[in-house]
């Protein structure tokens, strides 16, 4: 006869500790207290990003634990020169029987910032696998139904040249605009949205990388190096290059943030993907392109312009230091709209370069120039005089 | 992903970096480190055309269990022991989670592999995933829980807590100071590689035996991550290591790094799965044997050990020693003590020990009943308001600790308590590698070597400073932590939720005002200092009083 040992496993036990069975102080208090929502109800959003990164101006008591080698931890506020409303208030002294009290919430401006995208985990990864899915899908229809070979031979040249060299401004920006700019705000409900924008960057310099590859195993003569002399030594990209690189060398993070997306993003992005790739690539032969540089414009143009809007208006608007603010703004308007002005009139030979000729360099101009003169004027600042280049 | 292989497509994306021509990327963070540039693959070999649907993938697993959890009553079997113990963990953890996204930039600019910077960004967004995934599960227990006080402040009272002082070092560390110190050694070498295995696989464990699969369940899914990023971190490490002048500062930071580790999650970690189970089963290991398997063996003997051979001097000292205060020192069983003795300036309830719970750690731990069970019998004797003040109060041998001015646990091991005048103040440290990381190594020379970017221990780190003569009423209602009947604690000694039965600021009012002990060690004569830390080192173990006799 054979004997079972009985297995040594946890015995459930009925513990009734389910929400509503008994009735105490704070039994019904079910939602996060510690901070004041920006609606009428506190978010989903709010509630997992609100309040994870501290800030000793109000609960933080004993204050930052670690610091640089100059003694300063945490998120200095003077990491960018833009100030919020109580930016300027002291931090809370501590002293032997001090208590722990800081200023009321929020105790500064900075944390009036949402994201109006409410980006969290669950719809970051939502949202991006849709965007991976569909751009597959999208590539392996155009590969099975021959579309490629629709595509004349200047076409070919074209992407493979400069629709390759864009994908190095993507890659460049998000690891070393954005993804460093995330460590660099006072609040996650700023760094989180900086981290997304980041790899909405990263993602579509990859799509790019990955389309380059499978032309290169679709299309016979496609050379899918070409985009890196281009980038390197092509006369008509160096200036979009020179930016690109001079916009990773900012070190406000402010800054950084204002000058990629409300004005390198709107002058020199949207143009070269909305106003050329996508007016371009149809008359060509080619459907496909649009769909992989529509979905990137979806994310800058709208979605992280969105954020982006939202974090500044706060700041043009900010009760205490509005004046101080657009000061600054405006003359970051001026210097980078001038950078991003040239680069897009050095970048204005490739216009000719297709067989079949998108629409005007300067009515591409123009019109992303009236996109972003209407931004500029609803963040409440001047349009600046560069645009008129 | 597509029909191109992942590593073909991760050979294609390398093509994406490119080395300035007109303008350096921003130098934001400094290290004494020297690297040179070498080509170092990423280990990670991430392409987000795949990541993002397997991350979506695994979200889908842990939302959806989330839906059966509470369809299915979950909490009908929860142990309250161990969810009030999560509101301090799940309070902690999302602030690491996302320092450690913040981190990953220190590393851009000093590790000139642009390979490997790919890894690290993902290992950033990995993080976002991290934090807010663990805020919502915390807001899932708030809501679905039995008693949301504590979780419904919980960021709040974080910060203002000194147990979530202790804790949040494992979050500063990795965004502050040194670049490689921070992001490479202290969170990926040391608290990823190593401590994230008690983290996240033990303590979940312990979880689902307390009718809790949820917590398995979301950190789990955050651990199969952070697998990767102890990739991130060897791939660095051995780059650093390649350079024989960083072999001087990997030492010191190593054993930095690692001291302050134990010293911090095995506090917390230990506590929560010795005394926050009701799991007594015999054969269940306990913390020692989890910590002798996940630590000792897998990380320190698979992990490090082979690391000897090129270069790496490795701190087999302190990580003895820390098994040492584990097995021999009682360290977990001490700060548990702690924990319970400090209770009324908590944000959770805990429950008293029993006798299975006696026994079992008398089975597991033979001696432990001598040294800590008449303790325990008196919390359990005074965990009901009854005329009594809270234990912290009472006479029941227990010598209130100073705390350590590094890792600002006490000095629960009394034998081994260092006293050091340090920077004009004096101040006490809970061991001598405590003592070590702020008089040596957190400063701008080592060993002779200048070291400019180390960073610096700052702030306010004796919690009991900020309310040196305050009534502990006082005290609780400054850090928020009453419910909403204006004068009921959050914390309680025990578990009962009968309003009679729960402590209040009424009963607090009629103890004497709180002392710092390093205000009042600050204020003795140099001779008083002298006498006082004779008789600490006497004292213990369990916080007894240093025998008269001796």
């Amino acid at each position: 006869m054979t004997t079972s040992q009985e297995r040594s496993v946890p015995k459930p036990v009925f513990t009734d500790a389910e929400a509503g069975a008994k009735v105490f102080p704070d039994s019904d208090r079910r939602l996060y207290n510690y901070f004041t929502p920006a609606k009428r109800k506190q978010s989903h959003y709010e509630d997992v990003t609100v309040e994870v990164q501290p800030d000793p101006r109000h609960y933080l008591s004993q204050g930052w634990l670690y610091g640089f080698s100059d003694g300063r931890g945490g998120y200095p506020l003077d990491w960018t020169v833009l100030k919020a409303w109580g930016s300027d208030r002291p931090e809370p002294e501590r002293f032997p029987g001090s208590g722990g009290k800081g200023y009321d919430w929020p105790a500064t401006g900075w944390h009036e910032f949402r994201d109006p995208n409410e980006e969290w985990e669950l719809t970051f990864y939502r949202y991006n696998s849709n965007v991976v899915r569909q751009l597959n899908q999208n590539i392996d229809n155009a590969r099975q139904s021959k579309a490629f070979e629709q595509w004349n031979r200047n076409w070919v040249r074209f992407v493979e040249r400069n629709l390759g060299a864009w994908m190095h401004v993507d890659h460049g920006l998000g690891l070393y605009l954005y993804a460093n700019a995330q460590r660099r705000a006072p609040t996650n409900m700023h760094n989180n949205a900086i981290s997304v924008n980041s790899m909405h960057r990263i993602r579509a310099a990859q799509d790019l990388a990955l389309y380059n590859l499978t032309l290169t195993e679709e299309i016979p003569d496609f050379d899918g190096s070409a985009h890196l002399e281009v980038w390197k030594s092509d006369p008509a990209w160096q200036g979009v290059r020179e930016v690109a690189e001079q916009l990773t060398a900012i070190d406000d993070w402010c800054e950084a943030i204002f000058a990629s997306n409300v004005v390198f993003e709107p002058l020199v992005g949207e143009l070269f993907r909305s106003q050329l790739v996508q007016h371009a690539a149809p008359r060509n032969g080619d459907f496909v392109t649009p769909t992989v540089v529509g979905a990137a414009e979806h994310d800058f143009a709208e979605r992280d312009l969105r954020y982006t809007r939202a974090m500044f208006e706060l700041l043009t608007d900010d009760r205490e230091f509005a004046d101080h603010n657009k000061q600054i703004l405006n003359q970051w308007l001026s210097t980078w709209t001038d950078r991003a002005i040239t680069a897009a009139r050095t970048l204005q030979p490739i216009w000719s370069q297709p067989d079949n000729k998108p629409p005007r360099f300067e009515d591409g101009l123009d019109a992303v120039k009236n996109r972003f003169a209407a931004l500029v004027t609803e963040l409440h600042l001047d349009v600046p005089k560069e645009l008129a280049q | 992903m597509s029909r191109q292989s992942v590593a073909k497509a991760h050979q294609k994306i390398q093509e994406l970096s490119w080395e300035p021509q007109y303008h350096e990327p921003v130098s934001q963070y400094g290290t004494d480190y020297t690297f040179r540039k070498a080509q170092k693959k990423d280990p990670l070999k991430q392409v987000l055309r795949s990541y993002f649907p397997m991350e979506e993938e695994k979200d889908h697993r842990v939302y959806g269990a989330q839906d059966g959890a509470i369809r299915g009553n979950m909490f009908r079997q929860v142990q309250e022991r161990w969810l009030e113990w999560q509101k301090l963990f799940l309070s902690i953890i999302p602030l690491p989670e996302i320092s450690a996204a913040r981190a990953m930039p220190l590393l851009f600019r000093t590790v000139p592999n642009p390979e490997l910077h790919n890894g690290q960004a993902i290992q950033m967004i990995d993080e976002v995933r991290h934090s807010t995934i663990q805020q919502n599960l915390k807001r899932l227990y708030m809501t679905n829980y039995i008693d949301p006080a504590g979780f419904n402040n919980s960021l709040r009272n974080f910060q203002s807590d000194y147990c979530g002082t202790i804790g949040r070092q494992f979050a500063e560390g990795f965004i502050t100071g040194d670049a490689i110190t921070a992001a490479s050694i202290y969170l990926t070498i040391v608290a990823e590689t190593a401590f994230t295995n008690t983290l996240f696989v033990a303590m979940p464990a312990e979880a689902a035996a307390n009718g809790d699969y949820l917590l398995p369940t979301v950190f789990h899914s955050v651990q199969s991550d952070e697998s990767r990023h102890i990739s991130n971190g060897y791939a660095t490490l051995l780059m650093a290591l390649s350079d024989e002048s960083n072999h001087q500062l990997l030492e010191r930071d190593l054993r930095y790094a690692w001291w302050n580790n134990h010293r911090v999650v095995d506090a917390a970690i230990g506590t929560f799965i010795e005394y926050g189970t009701k799991d007594r089963r015999k054969d269940r290991e306990s913390y020692a044997e989890m910590w002798r398997r996940w630590i000792y063996d897998d990380y320190y003997r698979s992990y490090l050990l082979p690391l000897e051979k090129y270069g790496l001097v490795i701190p087999h000292d302190l990580i003895e020693e820390a098994w040492n205060q584990i097995w021999n020192k009682g360290y977990v069983h001490e700060v548990a003590q702690f924990f319970a003795t400090g209770w009324l300036a908590n944000y959770w309830r805990i429950d008293p020990m029993t006798d299975e719970d006696f026994e079992w750690f008398e089975f597991k731990y033979p001696g432990w009943y001598d040294k800590y069970g008449k303790w325990w019998e008196n919390y359990n004797r005074l965990s009901m308001p009854n005329g009594h003040h809270p234990i912290v109060a009472e006479n029941v041998d227990y010598v209130y600790p100073h705390r350590c001015w590094t890792c600002m646990v006490p000095c629960l091991v009394r034998e081994d308590m260092v006293m050091d005048e340090v920077d004009g103040q004096v101040r006490t440290y809970c061991s001598e590698p405590c003592h070590w990381t702020d008089a040596t190594a957190f400063r701008p020379t080592y060993q002779g070597r200048e070291t400019p970017n180390m960073g610096q221990l700052i702030g306010h780190r004796e919690w009991e400073t900020l309310y040196h003569g305050w009534n502990w009423a006082d005290v609780v209602s400054d850090m928020g932590f009453v419910r909403d009947d204006g004068k009921t604690l959050v914390a309680q000694p025990h578990l009962n939720l009968d309003p009679k039965k729960m402590w209040t600021l009424d009963h607090l009012r009629r103890m004497g005002p709180v002392q710092s002990p390093n205000v009042l060690l600050n204020e003795m004569t140099p001779e008083q200092r002298q006498a006082f830390h004779a008789d600490y080192i006497k004292q213990g173990p369990a916080g007894r009083p240093a025998p008269a006799d001796a």
